[in-house]
């Protein structure tokens, strides 16, 4: 548990040094996670990685723990709606509508265009 | 010697122990009553907790800073989670690999959608410039849109209070919406409340399917990549421009 966590850490920590050091626009965490999606593919070709939290399933049986919970780690940063009450009073409605709609039409968009794209690939495929 | 109540109390609301304890105390109360409705979108944990806790802040006049000096704790581990989601992104690469142009098409497509509608539907219900850019990343997760309304200028704490009711919303309305509109496909279900609603989306398609869980990770991942290009073109061509 302890050295899939670290190992989670040092990727994360390797991430936010690497996008610090180029000046990326990337999240640090972002790029932490395709590093240890790399180190998993790359424990399946060179078995000599294949060692403390990348064997016997522990990065992944830690990474599970993390991410089942992941709701909850969203909690203190909407609890700091406190800290906007005021102008939330003065343009709460407006906002939530604002928010509301976009979420909708981005919901829609984005769910027409994978299922549009998808099928126009299949079809391709079907008739070369 | 007696403990006066109150003292306890002010020794007690300055510490990290009571503020991170109320955290898990309530989120554990309001993931139960999820799991005992079922599911239910309405019975949203988040959504619950973040009002249970802020009514009690606000009862108790204790400060958001005060507060966050426990929650911190909790606040920190998105970062670990989400290099976590490394984990199901590799078991699941197969799946992935196979949907990787409708996925790239449809994260340009749903991440232009998400800056460009609330720009406009924000201007055209007449708020403020400064909140308009403000709301302008309410798509990405917390911290990256904390960071990109930070270089706009605008104000960051608005914006991660956009950022959560986004994520709230969306992931109270993708499973009433998606089953009104008969689609089927989880990948594609996934994908989309991943990319409008960030964590609090994903962690809904955990809660429906493993799939949609998987690609609403990845959807989340690569909007912030996106959104973080976009949204500085967006706001010149739509706000400065």
């Amino acid at each position: 548990m302890i050295a899939s966590l670290t190992l989670i850490l040092l990727c994360q920590l390797a991430g936010e040094i690497f996008v610090h050091g180029l000046a990326l626009p990337v999240p640090g965490p972002v790029m932490g996670m395709l590093f240890l999606l790399v180190l998993l593919l790359a424990r399946d070709k060179f078995d000599w990685l294949a060692c403390g939290p990348l064997q016997g399933g522990g990065v992944e049986g830690g990474a599970r723990g993390l991410l089942a919970h992941l709701s909850l780690l969203f909690v203190p940063a909407g609890v700091g709606v406190v800290q906007k009450l005021d102008l939330l009073a003065e343009h709460g409605v407006v906002i939530a509508v604002v928010l509301a709609i976009s979420v909708l039409v981005t919901l829609l968009v984005t769910v027409g265009t994978f299922l549009v794209v998808g099928r126009l690939m299949t079809r391709k495929r079907a008739t070369p | 010697m007696t403990a006066d109540p109150f003292s306890l109390w002010v020794y007690l609301s300055q510490t990290p122990l009571l503020w991170l304890t109320v955290t898990l105390l309530v989120y554990a109360s309001t993931d139960a009553l999820s799991l005992a409705t079922g599911r239910h979108p309405l019975a949203n944990p988040v959504f619950h907790a973040m009002w249970i806790i802020a009514a009690f802040l606000l009862a108790t006049g204790t400060s958001y800073t005060t507060y966050f000096g426990g929650a911190q704790f909790v606040h920190f581990l998105l970062g670990p989670a989400t290099v976590a989601l490394a984990v199901p992104l590799y078991e699941n690469r197969r799946i992935v690999a196979a949907a990787i142009v409708p996925m790239l098409v449809a994260l340009v497509v749903g991440c232009a959608t998400a800056i460009v509608s609330v720009v406009l539907l924000a201007r055209a219900f007449g708020l403020p410039d400064n909140i308009v850019l403000s709301l302008a990343p309410k798509s990405v997760t917390a911290g990256v849109a904390m960071g990109i309304s930070q270089s706009l200028g605008a104000d960051a704490s608005l914006t991660a209070v956009a950022v959560i009711l986004t994520g709230i919303m969306g992931a109270i309305v993708v499973t009433p919406l998606m089953n009104r509109m008969g689609i089927t496909d989880y990948r594609a279900r996934g994908f989309a409340v991943g990319l409008a609603s960030h964590g609090i989306g994903t962690a809904r398609a955990f809660q429906v399917d493993a799939v949609a869980g998987v690609f609403a990770g990845i959807a989340m991942s690569l909007n912030a990549l996106v959104t973080s290009l976009l949204v500085p073109l967006a706001v010149t061509l739509l706000v400065r421009g």
